[in-house]
């Protein structure tokens, strides 16, 4: 029978991401209704001592050559071999390029019902049931499993406040094989951006910029500045991105990212349904815009009507003022 | 090299979405459908693959009813002048589809793969309306091929797919696999062309195959409702937001107001 709940933790260069202390709290949340233990899955690190911390009474790790780049094949097959050695009923991991890319195929290996992207999760009748937006959030459900094992990834900061309160474990090494069809897929470069960045979609404060930022001149000059100032990443719309003012990766909406900080800076944004379908879950939304009637101020907690062009220095001097920090 | 091109029949991005009953979910009978805009990139990608002489054919492949037609028909109107896009599309349409989750849904275009000899598959990152991300890489695993993810820029020659993607913090990774194999398309591959009053016409004489469950030596009891792993429900609308406050004063005011508010009231800095 399948009980606890395993978590398939993220690292950058072998330190566990946030979004992995947010997941492990939650399980062992989750797990006080649920039966069970919460164990940790790590692929290509070792880092354990805070995964036990935050709730892992086991943290497997599955290490080599073949897993350290995290590619799809290996992900699946690294999880396959914690599934086996956990026989988990849950296995939660973050909305992310690569749980994007491996957990469906998880799924189809194990056959296993998914759901993606939820905001919300808790136990009903002993068993895991998932909220997730829909729609690009104009209306969202509930997900139930009928599968002995239910995959699910979770929204990044839909659960905040994660709290330690475990001891320390050290790491249960798996020994996972990789099938001709997991090492199919070869990584064979990594292209870094000109200067490091939050990954947006993990970001906890964001300002973003419009179509009337103008040039990507007075996007390095007004917007990222702002940014910096109040700790936060820059991110655009699709106007601003297609306009050449700032790249793909920062573009946030439908067709960009979907992020969920707990502030949303909109510079000369107008808040169309698409853009709104990126950023709405933020926790607090401020907006910039010259024109009162602007969609954008119907979703925003507070409103300046003003020109970016003399509020956004004026806020990130204030900012630098007060010391905000990151 | 024959490419497979899935798409789906989604709202608009700009409709209104109205949940008035918790559990049949959205009423949608008003809304204006589209194809998918992801899947529009992968109709691009393909084309511009036969137009560079990699693909000898590009077959559309849709499960829906025959209410998706007009929208297949949309995506076999793309293509260049005097060139044909995709030669035909391919409903998979069986009343024992009805309900299928997307573990499903992805047994049945993997079932049309097969059926139909192609060599690459794409598909879009996500469609609009389940917001998912899941049948492609799904239907990769199904049929034993190799897949790659959210690709913003592709390279294909015989036998091997070279791929950018975008990953965490701004980084692309390079990937290389061989074929055959899934490919999901991202903003940024491609800017999709519009549909020419010629393709348009040539459109209307495109065949579209209907292929059943039977057709596709699939199990029925494998697809549809009874064989879903997840079940949906309880929908409803996105949560109420409490009313905004708009500050006024002149511009060294509102921004001081603001950080306070943003550190003392909201408590986010
Ligand atoms: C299929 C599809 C997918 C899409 N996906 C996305 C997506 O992912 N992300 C996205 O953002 N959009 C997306 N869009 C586009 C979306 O519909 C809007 O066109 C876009 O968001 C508008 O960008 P904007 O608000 O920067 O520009 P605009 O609509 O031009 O708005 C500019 C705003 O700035 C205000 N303003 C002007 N000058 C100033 C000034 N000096 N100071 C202060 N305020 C000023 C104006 O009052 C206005 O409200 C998509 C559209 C489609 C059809
Ligand atoms: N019913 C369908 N028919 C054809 N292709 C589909 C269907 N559902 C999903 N797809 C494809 O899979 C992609 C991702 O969809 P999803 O996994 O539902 O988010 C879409 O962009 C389509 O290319």
């Amino acid at each position: 029978m399948s009980n606890g709940i395993l978590v398939v933790c993220e690292h950058e260069n072998g330190t566990p991401k946030k979004t992995a202390y947010e997941l492990l709290s939650k399980a062992r949340e989750l797990s006080a209704s649920l039966g069970g233990d919460v164990s940790a899955l790590l692929i290509g690190a070792s880092t354990t001592e805070m995964l036990g911390e935050y709730g892992a009474a086991t943290v497997y790790t599955v290490e080599g050559a073949d897993f350290d780049a995290g590619g799809p094949g290996a992900w699946v097959s690294a999880m396959s071999a914690a599934i086996a050695a956990a026989n988990p009923a849950v296995v939660l991991g973050s909305t992310s390029d690569r749980t994007r890319a491996a957990f469906p195929r998880l799924a189809a290996r194990i056959g296993a019902g998914m759901a993606s992207d939820c905001t919300e999760l808790f136990v009903d009748g002993g068993a895991i049931v998932a909220r997730r937006p829909m729609y690009a959030g104009k209306a969202s459900a509930e997900v139930r499993f009928s599968s002995d094992v239910a995959l699910v990834t979770a929204r990044p900061n839909s659960f905040p406040g994660a709290t330690a309160s475990g001891s320390a474990v050290g790491s249960t090494p798996l020994d996972a094989q990789l099938s001709d069809l997991d090492a199919a897929v070869k990584i064979v470069g990594l292209e870094e951006p000109k200067s490091a960045v939050v990954d947006l979609a993990e970001a906890s404060r964001i300002v973003s910029g419009g179509r009337p930022v103008d040039s990507a001149e007075n996007f390095d000059a007004l917007i990222r500045p702002l940014a910096a100032a109040m700790g936060a990443t820059a991110g655009a719309s699709r106007a601003a991105v297609d306009s050449g003012f700032a790249p793909h990766s920062e573009q946030v909406g439908q067709t960009g990212k979907v992020v969920n900080p707990s502030l949303y800076i909109a510079c000369a944004i107008s808040g169309a349904i698409q853009h709104l379908a990126g950023m709405r879950t933020s926790r607090v939304i401020v907006a910039i815009n010259k024109n009162p009637d602007a969609p954008i101020f119907e979703h925003a907690t507070y409103g300046i009507v003003g020109d970016i062009f003399e509020v956004v220095p004026a806020l990130a001097d204030e900012a630098r003022k007060q010391g905000i920090s990151a | 090299m024959k490419v497979g091109v899935c798409i789906k029949r989604v709202p608009g991005s700009d409709s209104r979405i109205s949940v008035t009953d918790a559990e049949s979910g959205p009423d949608l009978s008003g809304v204006g459908w589209e194809v998918n805009p992801y899947d529009s990139f992968a109709i691009e990608a393909a084309i511009q693959l036969q137009e560079a002489s990699i693909a000898s054919d590009v077959v559309v492949f849709s499960v829906c009813g025959a209410d998706g037609d007009a929208k297949i028909r949309d995506a076999l109107a793309m293509g260049k002048k005097g060139q044909s896009g995709a030669s035909k599309a391919v409903r998979l349409d069986d009343p024992a589809f009805e309900g299928s989750d997307s573990l499903g849904i992805a047994r049945i275009l993997a079932a049309a793969m097969s059926k139909e000899g192609v060599d690459i598959v794409l598909a879009g990152r996500q469609s609009i309306d389940g917001d998912s991300s899941q049948v492609p890489a799904m239907m990769a695993e199904i049929l034993g091929w190799p897949s790659v993810c959210e690709v913003t820029d592709l390279e294909v020659s015989p036998g091997k797919v070279k791929a950018w993607r975008q990953v965490g913090g701004g980084k692309r990774e390079v990937v290389e696999l061989p074929t055959p194999c899934v490919i999901t398309t991202d903003k940024g591959l491609n800017t999709p062309r519009y549909p020419t009053l010629p393709g348009i016409m040539m459109a209307k004489r495109k065949p579209i195959e209907v292929l059943d469950a039977a057709a596709l030596g699939l199990d029925p009891g494998s697809v549809g409702a009874a064989a879903a792993h997840v079940s949906i429900g309880n929908w409803s609308p996105p949560p109420e937001r409490p009313p905004g406050r708009m500050l006024e004063g002149d511009t060294a005011s509102v921004v001081s107001e603001l950080i306070t508010l943003l550190r003392d009231e909201a408590k986010v800095l």
